[in-house]
């Protein structure tokens, strides 16, 4: 088992140093100049020249290459070249909005798929079976903006329960915040909980037609019981590696999310950064974006090794 | 029961106060968020929307009508040479940290600008300016090189407010100016807030108590945001298509009025097809501007023939000089040896209007053979990179925005390459000279010389589309500069 782990754990710092120099060379070849973004088409040439030295652009590639690693390696992001502050105050900021976004989204969509899934199972082939399909197929089909503008159009513009977007910041009450989160944290889930749904379906499915269920069915066990006890226990563990799979598409799904509902989150940040040509932003960004898919695969592989112990000799 | 009295007394005022007295808060929309709130050392025209007038005020201002006004310099004398100016200031003004404003803030802030690593975005406003003394605390005298007919005018933008020594650092987080409202918080991707500056040296100037700016990039959340109430005024909405539907609705008041932005498709007058004036020419002729500014912008936007701004007092209506006329524009192709066809390309920046226009346009061209393909260019980065700096085009369209920027076709190695020794002189010398109308005569001569010569399509200004509560007065209908100027704003009810 440790040396499963430590193998993992080499292979991911190797993924992370690999993933960080990819980052960086694509940006050292992508066109544009921060200094003649910030100062615009009338700046002259030595005021252009100030501000590369202010932000450290008149340095050699390599140079830049170690500072940001190194700043990296202390816990230190760097500055935002536009807003001009630490981008770790920023990306916590940002933070703050689309971890609360994803996880809200993460519990509306399981909330909604395992009760889904498994009544359409134990309930094969009935109304139920077929309505819940159906929910399920229309989830598939429509894209999260596509619901989001809808929602805007029906909750915020017509009805006025919501606001049409925006989020006021989680000083203004958590509330208010939470309700600025409610929707697009639904137009973000519902794709996800339709997936959900049909492999929750399925995987009951499988499990229902194993020997035990049969064998407890046979003891006298009712109906019930037997699903919660022994069918959906051992149908989760399929759910639990597509919901694993699903965390990195809440993330990417945000993105869009969060331009629809124009909240203020990682999403958006990383789109304006690309847009100013605010580097280091953007570097950041992309490598935490990168981490965070890195590290649940590493989660999800060693949680797999603990589940199941065939796959731990396999090391 | 003093209780329930109260409670009672509670229920009255809570349901008569509002009516009586108006709503005192306004909720500005904008497209795009500035990067920092410090218009003295960036370009981005967000910066000033949200700051300037509001935040920081410069010794004079530019009023709604383009015409400069005193603010904190109460007047000022300018000696019979023009070189000399000298500015009698505001007495009891305080910055927002309570520190007071005298003549050695002003000197800081103009010598910060002109200092050889400063990063102002307009430091040749500054340019002609040789010693800034400052005999006592209420007086600054300014002594230039040479005469500028346009200094006082320049003074009055975002890049020559006057900041604090003590704060100058930190405006790009945490503004503070003299302005009528001070900064609360900027919720960064979202909102920026100010309030009531309750120290402000013209204490009944505003009748808002808070000001939020929204940052709202969609055109149709835009729109949502305002039917949704959750934003009082887009003083220029994103969605041409959509104003004539929101100009029906009685809720709101939509103005159609002119910004400081010249749509034009500039020419690389350098390279060949485009160093024949002739091929220039032919290209103007084949431009049919009113359809291009119904496809473009939805028919709102004030078709140019040169290139200054209608908001100008010198402006000057030069479409008819080379007007829509596909038989000229072909006899001019054929007479420069492009009877047979010419192939060009545009580079287009993704902006909506740009990209449709440029459509339109290689619409138009293919109509008097000329067959011009369209390149889309990421802006800002990759356009300022390949046709700014290395000037990699044939054609391209963008919207020039600084108010009083005709001098960009006199500068040299600018983007057009466009030399005209006739017209460089002529705009050096305008800006030269002190009377008025001898300066918008130059001006006037200056757009002739542009609109025959066509260095670059001039096609149309690009209209501020104001969406604002029905219920509000005082926000401007035109942007003679860059501004989102609340000061003026009230509620009516």
């Amino acid at each position: 088992m440790l040396r499963l782990v430590l193998s993992r754990l080499v292979s991911l710092i190797v993924t992370l140093i690999a993933v960080s120099l990819a980052i960086f060379l694509i940006l050292e070849v992508l066109p544009g100049d921060p200094a003649a973004i910030m100062l615009g088409t009338s700046a002259r040439e030595d005021t252009l020249a100030a501000l590369r030295q202010e932000l450290g652009l008149d340095q050699p590639a390599l140079v830049r290459y170690m500072i940001w690693i190194g700043g990296l390696l202390h816990g230190d992001l760097g500055q935002s070249i536009t807003y001009k502050m630490p981008v770790s105050t920023l990306v916590s900021e940002r933070m703050a909005v689309t971890l609360p976004l994803s996880l809200l989204a993460i519990l509306i969509s399981t909330a909604l798929a395992l009760p889904l899934g498994v009544m359409a199972a134990a309930r094969q082939d009935r109304a139920t079976d077929r309505a819940v399909l159906v929910f399920s197929s229309l989830g598939v089909a429509v894209p999260n903006f596509w619901i989001g503008i809808l929602f805007i159009l029906f909750f915020a513009t017509w009805l006025g329960w919501f606001p049409a977007g925006g989020f006021p910041g989680w000083h203004a009450g958590f509330w208010i915040g939470l309700k600025a989160l409610l929707l697009p944290a639904v137009a973000l889930a519902l794709p996800q909980a339709a997936v959900l749904t049909r492999v929750t379906r399925s995987a009951t499915l499988e499990v229902i037609g194993a020997d035990f269920v049969r064998t407890a069915r046979a003891k006298g066990v009712d109906r019930g019981a037997t699903l919660r006890r022994h069918v959906v226990p051992n149908a989760l563990i399929p759910v639990t590696t597509i919901l694993g799979l699903q965390l990195s598409f809440f993330f990417g799904g945000a993105i869009l999310v969060e331009n629809v509902f124009n909240l203020p989150g990682l999403g958006r940040l990383a789109y304006q950064a690309l847009n100013q040509r605010d580097l280091v932003v953007i570097k950041d960004i992309v490598l935490i974006f990168s981490g965070l898919v890195i590290v649940i695969n590493f989660l999800v592989d060693i949680g797999y090794a603990i589940l199941d112990p065939r796959l731990r000799s396999r090391a | 029961m003093s209780k329930r009295l109260l409670a009672a007394a509670l229920i009255v005022s809570a349901s008569f106060g509002p009516a009586l007295a108006a709503k005192t808060s306004l909720v500005v929309g904008m497209p795009i968020e500035p990067p920092g709130l410090d218009p003295t050392i960036a370009a981005p025209v967000a910066i000033r929307e949200v700051t300037w007038a509001n935040l920081y005020e410069g010794l004079v201002r530019i009023d709604r009508n383009g015409k400069v006004q005193p603010l904190l310099a109460k007047r000022w004398d300018i000696s019979p040479d023009g070189l000399t100016y000298t500015f009698h200031l505001q007495t009891g003004v305080k910055f927002h940290d309570g520190s007071a404003f005298d003549s050695a803030d002003v000197k800081f802030a103009f010598d910060r600008a002109r200092a050889p690593n400063s990063t102002n975005a307009q430091k040749q406003i500054f340019a002609p300016i040789d010693s800034i003394e400052t005999p006592d605390p209420a007086t600054v005298v300014i002594k230039l090189k040479e005469t500028s007919g346009n200094f006082l005018y320049y003074l009055g933008w975002g890049d020559a407010v006057i900041i604090a020594p003590e704060t100058a650092e930190n405006n790009k987080a945490n503004p503070v100016g003299t302005g009528p409202f001070k900064f609360k918080s900027w919720t960064r991707g979202d909102r920026v807030e100010l309030v009531r500056n309750p120290d402000y040296w013209q204490p009944d100037k505003t009748k808002l108590e808070t000001v939020t700016f929204r940052f709202i990039n969609d055109p149709q959340a835009q729109v949502a945001a305002l039917r949704a109430g959750d934003v009082d005024a887009f003083p220029n909405i994103g969605a041409p298509e959509l104003f004539s539907e929101l100009k029906k609705d009685p809720r709101f008041t939509a103005v159609a009025g002119n910004t400081e932005g010249e749509v034009v498709a500039g020419m690389n007058n350098a390279k060949k097809p485009f160093n024949d004036v002739r091929v220039r020419r032919a290209l103007m002729h084949a431009v049919d501007r009113k359809a291009l500014v119904e496809g473009a912008y939805s028919g709102y936007g004030q078709p140019i023939g040169s290139f200054f701004s209608p908001n100008h007092p010198a402006f000057v209506d030069m479409t008819g000089v080379i007007p829509y006329d596909q038989e000229k524009a072909k006899a001019l192709l054929a007479e420069a040896g492009y009877g047979n066809g010419l192939s060009i390309t545009i580079k287009t920046p993704q902006m909506a209007y740009a990209s449709r226009s440029a459509e339109l346009l290689a619409a138009m061209f293919a109509e008097v053979g000329i067959d011009m393909k369209i390149i889309p260019t990421e802006f800002p980065a990759k356009w300022i990179e390949e046709v700014f700096k290395n000037k990699d085009y044939d054609v391209t369209i963008v919207a020039h925005t600084e108010p009083l920027d005709i001098d960009i076709f006199a500068r040299d190695n600018y983007y057009f390459n466009y030399k005209n020794d006739r017209f460089k002189a002529l705009i050096a010398d305008a800006g030269r000279t002190t009377s008025e109308n001898a300066r918008f005569a130059k001006y006037a001569e200056a757009q002739k010389i542009l609109a025959e010569d066509v260095p670059a399509l001039f096609l149309f200004q690009l209209p501020k589309l104001g969406v604002w509560n029905a219920k509000l007065s005082g926000l401007w209908e035109n942007s003679p500069v860059p501004a989102n100027d609340v000061t003026e704003v009230s509620w009516s009810d």
